[in-house]
């Protein structure tokens, strides 16, 4: 079974949008993807949009943490968009603090606040 | 009524006992909000199984007591149980590298927390939620 996500290039950023509810295996194996094609491409930003995310346990939220901090080390950042109200409301219950991560309703949103955030 | 149960042994059985309490959850008529924090529980408490304790059960009710309707969620297992209990659930605490949320997170999350832990025999936790007439 292919569960790779797929990621597409835009010019200078790359956009994932993540359409269903992430396992851990294939959470590990985005993480790795990304930062792959973040070298590839020298891509400055990358838009993550989770709207069609109905469940962040803490695993998967440290590997989402942990993907934006190895981005970030990469000379790249992220954007974090379309969180639903029943995850956010959930992650905080939870004691989940994506701190210091870019977050916008939506991927267009998204995408602007990372462009100028980069001065692009 | 059809009670369900998972046994975890693998992360793929979290996947699957994730998705049985989110279609549960919403039979029992509970809205997005309390959905996500159903499966998001079931969720930690899978992984702790998966992680921890070589195996285990997740069992997912319904519950029906006088007017109030209810989702109960017990997970079993026969790993090494918990050595201090108040520790555990001192928010920030974790065993794992997680982030630390674990067991009081899940019990934020949820209504009603119970656990019962012996060193070497295993953990039951169960959790409740209850159906609030009016919300979301």
């Amino acid at each position: 079974m292919d569960t790779a996500i797929p990621i597409l290039k835009l010019n200078d950023f790359l956009i994932v949008s993540i359409q269903r509810d992430l396992d851990d295996p294939t959470a590990l194996q985005f993480q790795q993807d990304l930062l792959r094609r973040i070298h590839e491409t020298s891509a400055r930003g990358v838009v993550i949009d989770l709207t069609s995310i109905e469940c962040i346990d803490s695993y998967i939220a440290r590997i989402l943490g942990d993907i934006v901090r190895m981005t970030s080390l990469m000379g790249a950042k992220v954007a974090v968009t379309g969180i639903q109200p029943s995850i956010a409301i959930t992650l905080v219950e939870l004691g989940i603090y994506l701190d210091n991560v870019i977050s916008a309703l939506d991927l267009e949103s998204g995408l602007e606040k990372l462009q100028r955030e980069l001065g692009a | 009524m059809v009670d369900s149960s998972v046994n975890i042994l693998t992360e793929w059985d979290i996947v699957e006992a994730r998705q049985l309490g989110r279609n549960k959850a919403k039979d029992i008529g509970f809205g997005a909000v309390d959905q996500a924090r159903i499966t998001t529980a079931i969720s930690e408490l899978a992984r702790n199984i998966y992680l921890y304790a070589d195996g285990g059960t997740i069992v997912i009710e319904e519950l029906k007591l006088n007017d109030l309707v209810g989702i109960k969620i017990t997970a079993e297992d026969k790993g090494p149980g918990i050595q201090d209990i108040r520790l555990v659930m001192q928010d920030g605490y974790s065993t794992s590298q997680g982030l630390g949320a674990g067991l009081p997170g899940v019990r934020r999350l949820m209504d009603e927390f119970d656990i019962n832990t012996i060193v070497n025999e295993g953990t039951v936790v169960s959790i409740i939620k209850w159906l609030r007439l009016g919300s979301d």
